[in-house]
C-alpha cells in the first residue's frame, strides 16, 4: 500500500469530500492562497477557487460562528481555527451556540459542521501555540472531538466527520504532519466513536491519543523487549467516548495507564479513569495511572519544553512503577 | 413613505403589533400569577420594529433574534400557541419545551432563534448570509440586535466579514436606549449607532422605530438593495420598550418624564390613528380586532397552561441528530 503524510490525509479527505458534495466548502485564515499554515489545504484553492476555499479575516469568533450559520442553512462548512490556542476567542460560538442549538430547539435543526484546528507542543513555540485543549471541548454535551494519531486515521475520520451531521472538532497534531503511514488509494470511511487496539497485550493497558500515541507505541516496544507485555489503545475519537474498548482491556490486563499531552489537573485521562472506576473498579489491581503534560504554561526553552509533556521514556517509567 | 395599498395589509400591521402587545402584557401577568417561571425579556413598546421589518421579507428569509425576541418570533410567523407553549417550557412547545423564553426558534418560519447571550446571533447571521451566496439564491437575512450588541467583539467581527463578503445581511438595531441598566450615552463611544455600520462599508439609515412603515419603508429598501447582490446595510431603529429589562428591573435608571414620552410615541396607538385618520380602518374596525387579538392571546394561553411538560425521557433526546 502506498505511503502518504498526515497532512496529505487530511488534503485528501478535504478535496474527496468537496469533489462529492458541493455543500462542502472551506473557510478559515490563510487557507486558500497560502494554503494553511501548516500546509494542510494547499492546492485546494486552486482546485476548488475562490467562493469554496475562503481566506477569511482574523476573526475566531465570526469564522466559527458562521460556520454554525451556514450549517442550519444548508451548507456543510469546513472551518479551520489555525491554533487550538486561538478557539478561546470562539468559545462562546462552541459553547453557547454550536454545540446547543439542535437540544434548545427541541431536535428541529441539525449542524454539520467540522472546525478543524491543531495544537500540541514540540516546536517551542512558547504558550500560545502549543496548548492541548481538548478538555475544554469535551466537557461541553453536544460536540464530537476527534484527533487521530495516523495518516490512516486522519483521512477516514475526517471524511466521516465532513458527512456527521453534527458538530466536530477535529483536532490535529503539529508533529504529526509529515509523519508518514499507509493510506489505501480507493475510499474508506472509518466509524467517530471507535477506539482502536493498535498492539493486544496482557499484563498493562496504555491508552493515548494524538502525538503521544507514538510514544506509547515505541514504549511499549521497548517493554516488551523487557519481559512487559503492554495493549495499546489509540482512542481516536473522545467524544463520544468509546469506554467499552477500554473497560474490556481493563478486565483484561487489570492496569491502565493513560498518556496525553494536555495538562493533568481536569484533563481527559481524570474523565476515563473515573469511568473505569464505575465500570470496572474491580478489575483493577492497582490506581489507574496518569502520564500528563506539567500544570504550567508552555515554556519556550526547548529543555523546559521536553520535560513539560509526556515522551518514551516517562511513559515506560510509568509503567513500570505500575507494574511493581 | 409609501402609502398603504390596502385594508388587508393595515389589519395585518396592527394585528402582528397587537398581537406581540397583548402576548407580552399576558406573560407578565402569567409571572406575576407565577404561571410562568424564569427570565422573560419583554418586547412591548418595539412592536414596530419587529412588523415593520418583517413586512419586508419573504417566508423562505432567515432572521436571527435576541433575547428580547417574542417579538421576532410572532412577526416571522410563529404560531402564537406554540410560542406560549414554549415560554411556559411545555411539550407542545415550538422547541420542545427544551428552549423557552431566551432560546425561542422556530426554524420552519426561517427564525434562526432567540439567543441567551447578546449579540449571540450576530455570527450566525454572517454564516446565513454566506450560504445565500454559496447558494446562489436571493434570500436575505435580517440581523437583530440591540443597542448593547454593538459593543461586542463578535460584532465587530461579524460586520467585518458580512461587509468584506458583501454577504445579504440587513442588520436591524434595535436602540432602546439602555443595555440592561446601562444607557447608551454611559456605553458606547458614539451614541449614533449608525456610524458603527461606516468602517464596514454598508449603508446604515436611522429610523423612528415606533412607525411601523417607517421601518418597513427603510428596510425594504435595503432588503431589494441585498437581494439584488449589492450586499448588507443597517436600520437603526430608535425604540422603547415599556417594562424593564426583566421582570425584576426597578427601572431606577430612567425617569418618569422619559417614560411618559415614549408612551405617547406609542407603535399600536400612531398607527392604528393613523389609519383611522386615513379612512382605511374605522375606530371600530380596531376595537374588533383588538377584541380578535385578545381572544387568540387567551386560547394560546389556555392551550400552553393546559399543555402536558415534556416526559422525563425527553432529558436525553435532541442532543445529536
Amino acid at each position: 500500500m502506498r505511503e502518504i503524510a498526515y497532512w496529505q490525509a487530511i488534503n485528501e479527505a478535504l478535496s474527496e469530500e468537496m469533489t462529492k458534495d458541493p455543500g462542502v466548502f472551506i473557510m478559515g485564515e490563510d487557507v486558500a492562497i497560502y494554503g494553511g499554515a501548516y500546509a494542510v489545504t494547499r492546492g485546494l484553492h486552486a482546485k476548488f477557487g475562490d467562493e469554496r476555499v475562503r481566506d477569511t479575516a482574523i476573526s475566531e469568533a465570526a469564522i466559527v460562528g458562521a460556520g454554525l450559520g451556514a450549517a442550519i442553512t444548508g451548507m456543510r462548512p469546513v472551518v479551520e481555527i489555525m491554533y487550538v490556542d486561538f478557539m478561546g476567542i470562539a468559545m462562546d460560538q462552541l459553547n453557547n451556540q454550536i454545540a446547543k442549538i439542535r437540544y434548545m430547539f427541541g431536535g428541529k435543526t441539525k449542524v454539520p459542521l467540522v472546525i478543524r484546528t491543531e495544537g500540541g507542543a514540540g516546536r517551542t513555540l512558547g504558550a500560545h501555540h502549543s496548548q492541548s485543549l481538548e478538555a475544554w471541548f469535551t466537557h461541553i454535551p453536544g460536540i464530537k472531538v476527534v484527533m487521530p494519531s495516523t495518516p490512516y486515521d486522519a483521512k477516514g475520520l475526517l471524511k466521516a466527520a465532513i458527512r456527521e451531521d453534527n458538530p466536530v472538532v477535529y483536532i490535529e497534531h503539529k508533529m504529526l504532519y509529515n509523519t508518514k503511514g499507509q493510506v489505501p488509494e480507493e475510499e474508506y470511511l472509518l466509524p467517530i466513536g471507535k477506539a482502536d487496539v493498535k498492539k493486544q497485550g496482557k499484563d498493562v493497558t496504555l491508552l493515548s491519543w494524538s502525538l503521544t500515541l507514538l510514544h506509547c507505541l515505541k514504549a511499549a516496544e521497548e517493554l516488551e523487549k523487557e519481559g512487559v507485555s503492554v495493549e495499546v489503545i489509540d482512542l481516536r475519537t473522545l467524544a463520544p467516548l468509546d469506554i467499552d474498548t477500554i473497560v474490556n482491556s481493563v478486565k483484561k490486563t487489570h492496569r491502565l495507564v493513560i498518556a496525553h499531552e494536555a495538562w493533568k489537573t481536569g484533563g481527559f485521562a481524570g474523565e476515563i479513569a473515573a469511568q473505569v472506576m464505575e465500570k470496572a473498579f474491580d478489575y483493577l489491581d492497582a490506581p489507574v495511572c496518569r502520564v500528563c503534560g506539567a500544570d504550567v504554561p508552555m515554556p519556550k526553552a526547548p529543555n523546559l519544553e521536553k520535560l513539560a509533556i509526556p515522551n518514551k521514556d516517562t511513559i515506560k517509567k510509568a509503567v513500570k512503577e505500575l507494574l511493581v | 413613505m409609501s402609502p398603504l395599498k390596502d385594508k388587508g395589509t393595515a389589519i395585518f400591521y396592527l394585528q402582528k403589533m397587537m398581537e406581540i402587545r397583548q402576548f407580552e402584557d399576558k406573560i407578565m401577568d402569567l409571572l406575576a400569577q407565577n404561571i410562568a417561571e424564569g427570565g422573560s425579556h419583554l418586547y412591548a413598546g418595539e412592536e414596530a420594529v419587529a412588523v415593520g421589518a418583517m413586512a419586508a421579507l419573504r417566508p423562505d428569509d432567515f432572521i436571527t433574534s435576541t433575547h428580547r425576541g417574542h417579538g421576532h418570533a410572532i412577526a416571522k410567523g410563529g404560531k402564537l400557541n406554540e410560542l406560549m407553549a414554549e415560554i411556559l417550557g411545555k411539550a407542545t412547545g415550538c422547541c420542545k419545551g427544551k428552549g423557552g423564553s431566551l432560546h425561542l426558534a422556530d426554524v420552519s418560519t426561517g427564525n434562526l432563534g432567540a439567543n441567551g447571550i447578546v449579540g449571540g446571533g450576530l455570527a450566525m447571521a454572517a454564516g446565513a448570509g454566506l450560504s445565500i451566496k454559496l447558494r446562489k439564491t436571493d434570500q436575505v437575512t435580517l440581523c437583530f440586535i440591540g443597542d448593547g450588541a454593538t459593543n461586542q467583539g463578535v460584532f465587530h467581527e461579524s460586520l467585518n466579514m458580512v461587509g468584506t463578503w458583501r454577504l445579504p445581511v440587513i442588520y436591524i438595531v434595535e436602540n432602546n436606549l439602555y443595555g440592561m441598566s446601562v444607557s447608551v450615552k454611559r456605553a458606547s463611544a458614539v451614541t449614533d449607532l449608525a456610524k458603527k455600520a461606516v468602517p464596514y462599508n454598508m449603508p446604515a439609515v436611522t429610523v423612528f422605530g415606533q412607525d411601523v412603515l417607517a421601518v418597513k419603508d427603510a428596510v425594504e429598501a435595503y432588503v431589494k438593495s441585498a437581494r439584488a447582490g449589492n450586499g448588507p446595510a443597517m436600520v437603526v431603529c430608535d425604540t422603547y420598550r415599556y417594562y424593564g429589562h426583566s421582570r425584576s428591573d426597578p427601572r431606577v435608571y430612567r425617569t418618569k418624564e422619559e417614560e411618559k414620552y415614549w408612551a405617547e410615541q406609542d407603535p399600536i396607538k400612531l398607527f392604528s390613528v393613523k389609519c383611522v385618520k386615513e379612512g382605511l380602518l374605522s375606530q371600530k374596525d380596531v376595537e374588533e380586532l383588538d377584541k380578535f387579538v385578545e381572544n387568540e392571546i387567551e386560547e394560546a394561553t389556555k392551550f400552553a397552561i393546559d399543555s402536558p411538560l415534556p416526559n422525563d425521557a425527553e432529558l436525553f433526546t435532541d442532543l445529536f441528530a
